[in-house]
Parts: C-alpha cells; sequence; structure tokens
C-alpha cells in the first residue's frame, strides 16, 4: 500500500477544507470499500480525511414526514431502524441483502452510495482499465462481462454499480444533500451517478472536496387499503448469501380500482446507475396492474439494452424479475 | 502515529503506527493478539472478525487510525468478556470471581461448546466464528437455526460444513438458557 496521511478533523468544514486543498485526498467513513481498494493499489490517497465521527449520525423524521438519514449512519443501524422497518421496508430489506454484518456493522451510508464497481479489470492493476486508468481500455468487452453492464454502457466502459441501497433510493425517490467547497446543495440521487460516456473515471458528479452529508426519503406511498407501504426489494444472485446482485428490482406499486395508480420501479445490475424505469413507470400510470400490461411496460423499457456476448441473459431476467415483483406487490394490495 | 485505544478491556498504546496498517496488523503484531486471523484481507471470510465498540467487523478493513479511542473485544477476550455478563446477571456474588492478579480466564461458554460439538478442524475461522456467535447469544439467548445462520453468514470455514457449528452455537444455547431457566432475561425469547 502506499504511503499516505491521515487526519481526523474536528468538523465538517475542515473536513471539506482539507481534502478540496488537497487534490489527491479522500474521504474515509467506515473503509470497508476503500482501504480494500487501497490494498489493492487501485486507490493510492495521499490523504484520508478520516469523516466517520463527524455529526452525520443521526436518523430523524423530517418535518413533511420523510425521513432524513445522516450519511456516517451504519448500513445495520439503518436496516434495523424502526421507521425504515414500518415505513420502507424495501430500504431494510436492500441493505441486509448488500452485506454481512461485519461489513453493514462498519459501512455507512455516504460510503455505500460512492463504493467502487466490482469490475474484475477495475480492481486488478495488471490490466488495463478506462476508469481506473483512462485511456488505457477495456478488455471486459472481449472478456469476463457476464456480471457487467446491459444498459447505458460506452465504448470505453461496461462497468455496473453494485450498491443495493442505492437501488432501493432510486426508486424512493431519494434526495442527496451534498457540503463542499462552494457550499451546500441537493441533488435527486439519480442524478448523483454519471453514465460512463468518454469520462469513465467519473462515477458521479460530486466535484472534488464535496461530501455526502445526508440522504432524504420524502414520505412513503401508502396503498388506499392497507397501511403498510407497498414496496418490495428482490435481489438475484449466484448465491443466496453475500454476493453482488446480477439483477435487482425495487419496486413500490399502489393499485386502485385494478388500475394503476402510482408505480415506481428502479433496477440494479443493469447499468453504472441504479436505473429508475421512468418509461415502464409512464407505460403503467392508469393502465389495469395485469401481468401483460407489466411484461409489455417492462419490455419497453429494457428495450434499450445492449448485451454483450455473455451478459444477454441479464434481460430475461430482468424482465422476469420486475413482473413477478409488480405481480406480488398488486396481488397484496 | 500514535495509537490509543482499548483492547480487552485494558488501555492500549501502539507508537509508530503507520497509517496504512489495518487494525488486525495491529493487534496480532504488535499487541501480541494472534488470535485474530489474517485471510482474504477483503472483509469476505471474517476470520479477522472482532467486536468494535460493541459491533462486529472486519479488522483488516478498519485503518488502524479508526480505532483511535474505540473498545476492542478480540477473542483472547471473550472468555472475561462472558464472565463479566455472567458477574452481571448475578450481581457479581456468585462466587465465580477470578483469582486476585491474574486475568486468566476458564474458557467462555462459546468456546467450550465448539471443543464439546468438535467444531473445529483446521481453526482458521474458528476466532471470528466464536466472536460472531457470542455476539449472537448474546443479544438472543435463543436463537432459531436461521438465527445462526444468518449471524455466522459473514463467516466462511471450509472445512466442517458448518454442521458441527451450528450444533456448538446450540449447544452453548441450550447451556446458557438452562443456566439461566426462569430468570426474566431469557424468559420469552424465542428468535
Amino acid at each position: 500500500m502506499k504511503t499516505f496521511r491521515y487526519e481526523r478533523p474536528a468538523d465538517p468544514a475542515a473536513a471539506v477544507t482539507l481534502v478540496a486543498g488537497t487534490p489527491g485526498a479522500r474521504y474515509l467513513a467506515g473503509g470497508t470499500n476503500l482501504v480494500d481498494l487501497m490494498k489493492l493499489g487501485v486507490e493510492t490517497p495521499e490523504l484520508l480525511v478520516d469523516v466517520s465521527r463527524l455529526p452525520f449520525g443521526e436518523v430523524e423524521e423530517t418535518d413533511t414526514g420523510g425521513l432524513r438519514i445522516g450519511a456516517a449512519v451504519r448500513g445495520s443501524r439503518l436496516a434495523a431502524h424502526l421507521l425504515v422497518r414500518e415505513r420502507y421496508p424495501a430500504l431494510s430489506q436492500a441493505l441486509l441483502s448488500g452485506a454481512s454484518a461485519q461489513l453493514r456493522n462498519a459501512a455507512t451510508i455516504g460510503g455505500n452510495l460512492l463504493q467502487r464497481t466490482r469490475c474484475l479489470y477495475f480492481q486488478d492493476v495488471s490490466k488495463p482499465c478506462n476508469k481506473r486508468r483512462p485511456g488505457s481500455g477495456c478488455p471486459a468487452r472481449e472478456g469476463a462481462h457476464r456480471d457487467l453492464a446491459v444498459l447505458g454502457a460506452s465504448e470505453h466502459c461496461i462497468a455496473t454499480n453494485t450498491s443495493d441501497l442505492a437501488v432501493a433510493l432510486a426508486a424512493l425517490d431519494a434526495t442527496v444533500h451534498l457540503t463542499g467547497p462552494a457550499g451546500v446543495r441537493s441533488l435527486p440521487l439519480t442524478d448523483l451517478y454519471r453514465l460512463p460516456g468518454d469520462e469513465p473515471e467519473r462515477d458521479t458528479v460530486l466535484r472534488h472536496g464535496e461530501l455526502i452529508t445526508s440522504v432524504e426519503l420524502p414520505p412513503p406511498p401508502h396503498s388506499a387499503r392497507s397501511r403498510a407501504p407497498l414496496m418490495v426489494y428482490r435481489k438475484v444472485r449466484d448465491r443466496a448469501s453475500y454476493a453482488f446482485a446480477l439483477v435487482s428490482v425495487a419496486a413500490v406499486l399502489d393499485v386502485r380500482d385494478a388500475a394503476v395508480h402510482e408505480v415506481r420501479l428502479a433496477f440494479g445490475g443493469l447499468a453504472a446507475r441504479p436505473w429508475r424505469a421512468r418509461e415502464a413507470e409512464q407505460a403503467l400510470q392508469g393502465r389495469p396492474a395485469t401481468e401483460e400490461a407489466f411484461v409489455e411496460a417492462v419490455r419497453t423499457e429494457l428495450s434499450a439494452c445492449r448485451p454483450l456476448r455473455e451478459n444477454g441473459y441479464k434481460l430475461a431476467l430482468a424482465e422476469r424479475l420486475a413482473v413477478a415483483v409488480l405481480a406480488d406487490l398488486a396481488g397484496q394490495g | 502515529m500514535r495509537l490509543t485505544f482499548r483492547v480487552n478491556g485494558r488501555q492500549q498504546q501502539a507508537d509508530d503506527v503507520w497509517e496504512g496498517e489495518s487494525l488486525l496488523y495491529v493487534l496480532r503484531e504488535r499487541l501480541g493478539l494472534p488470535g485474530s486471523k489474517n485471510a482474504c484481507e477483503q472483509g469476505e471470510c471474517g476470520s479477522c472478525t472482532v467486536r468494535l465498540d460493541g459491533l462486529l467487523v472486519c479488522s483488516c478493513l478498519v485503518a488502524a487510525g479508526q480505532a483511535q479511542g474505540r473498545d476492542v473485544v478480540t477473542v483472547e477476550g471473550l472468555a472475561s468478556q462472558a464472565k463479566k455478563r455472567a458477574d452481571g446477571r448475578s450481581g457479581g456474588a456468585d462466587g465465580r470471581t477470578g483469582k486476585a492478579g491474574t486475568d486468566l480466564q476458564p474458557l467462555s461458554p462459546i468456546q467450550q461448546a465448539f471443543i464439546d460439538a468438535g467444531a473445529v478442524q483446521c481453526g482458521f475461522c474458528t476466532p471470528g466464528m466464536l466472536v460472531a456467535a457470542d455476539e449472537l447469544l448474546e443479544r438472543n439467548a435463543s436463537p432459531t437455526d436461521a438465527d445462526i445462520r444468518e449471524a455466522l453468514s459473514g463467516n466462511l470455514c471450509r472445512c466442517t460444513g458448518y454442521q458441527t457449528i451450528l450444533a456448538a452455537v446450540r449447544l452453548a444455547a441450550a447451556r446458557g438458557t438452562a443456566d439461566t431457566a426462569g430468570t426474566a432475561d431469557t424468559a420469552g425469547t424465542g428468535g
């Protein structure tokens, strides 16, 4: 591992100043991804600024009945939080499916959102990778890409985002609050992530020195008949215990008088960002909540897929998974 | 940098710690506590599992500086931790207090159960398994098999096929429940 400096500033402003003033500086929270990547030589920061003890550790209700989640809240705590389990069960399901207890206990919400891709070539410094070393090439297109993107990829990069949490938050219309050298700003979570285009080294729109301080959720949607929020996160993976998603789906569905009153759908495992399926949502709005309608809408969304030699299975898998999840939710409503 | 933190109830200090060292390295190489094992180094296998401020973590992924001022329990501290819990339950007046001047404790119930159930083969995963199983039994005195599987799902074993490990946790739970049968803190627990 390359030598680096380590600082633990007392307040957020000092942390921002430290990182903003050092080009090779990185924020450190739980460390479960960053420390691992440093051991592999993928990340080589000259300065680590530890933000895990800054005052971003609260989960609180907002005035509007939503939820504000501090960026330093640990995944295990959020998954077990009563308000999350009652009102946003898909969020709890996503966190619990994401990692072992040891990792959930250490990894923070902010860090989870900023985890890097698990593309094999990105993690292997002996191989070219446009995300790790811009311009060096992308062996994944011809090589091992079974797990990689079928939507929104570019000729330079086909990496996927592997956060389960981000997929659930995308479907829940989460907002991300940031602080940085130029002050504070907020973004819809879905706008935090970039598609690779010709700058695959940039996973997000964050500027150097910007720090996620919290994630905010609007009040959960409720069905007309039930107090329980009609939402679910379902993940398909190679083995039942901790593995990254081949495909995952987060869905919110409210059916009234046999028609779709409200629907939100997001996919994981398909792209460099959690894929909010807006076309499918629009196609379903006001339509009868039938399996045929679900199939048609999901196919519309997935028609943009451009699979490679070994990841074409993701289309069928994503379609069946989304239709099954929507049909289950429609049945419960 | 200088690192000061509590390990197994004792204040510890390590000087000239390099920022890139993991908590696991500090424990093993600087404090002489080789119980926590170094296997995958990526947070997948759980053999380096310790408690950090009470929570299970992979110490291989905790940068040394992150442990500053925190409280760590390793497999070496399980026996005294278990004794402290037992004393707490019984108000410390049960005559099980250790001899003055020594911190040598008998094995913790979960360690004894691993031996009795034959849950150890090569032993490399065992310290992490013990710390995780102990944490489970601390919060859930009567875990179901599903609870045990979930609690140990971050710990990989390549020898046993897990069956004897599950048996050991069941054994420790059964002994613990029998030990405190009828007391308020175990009544009504059932996973």
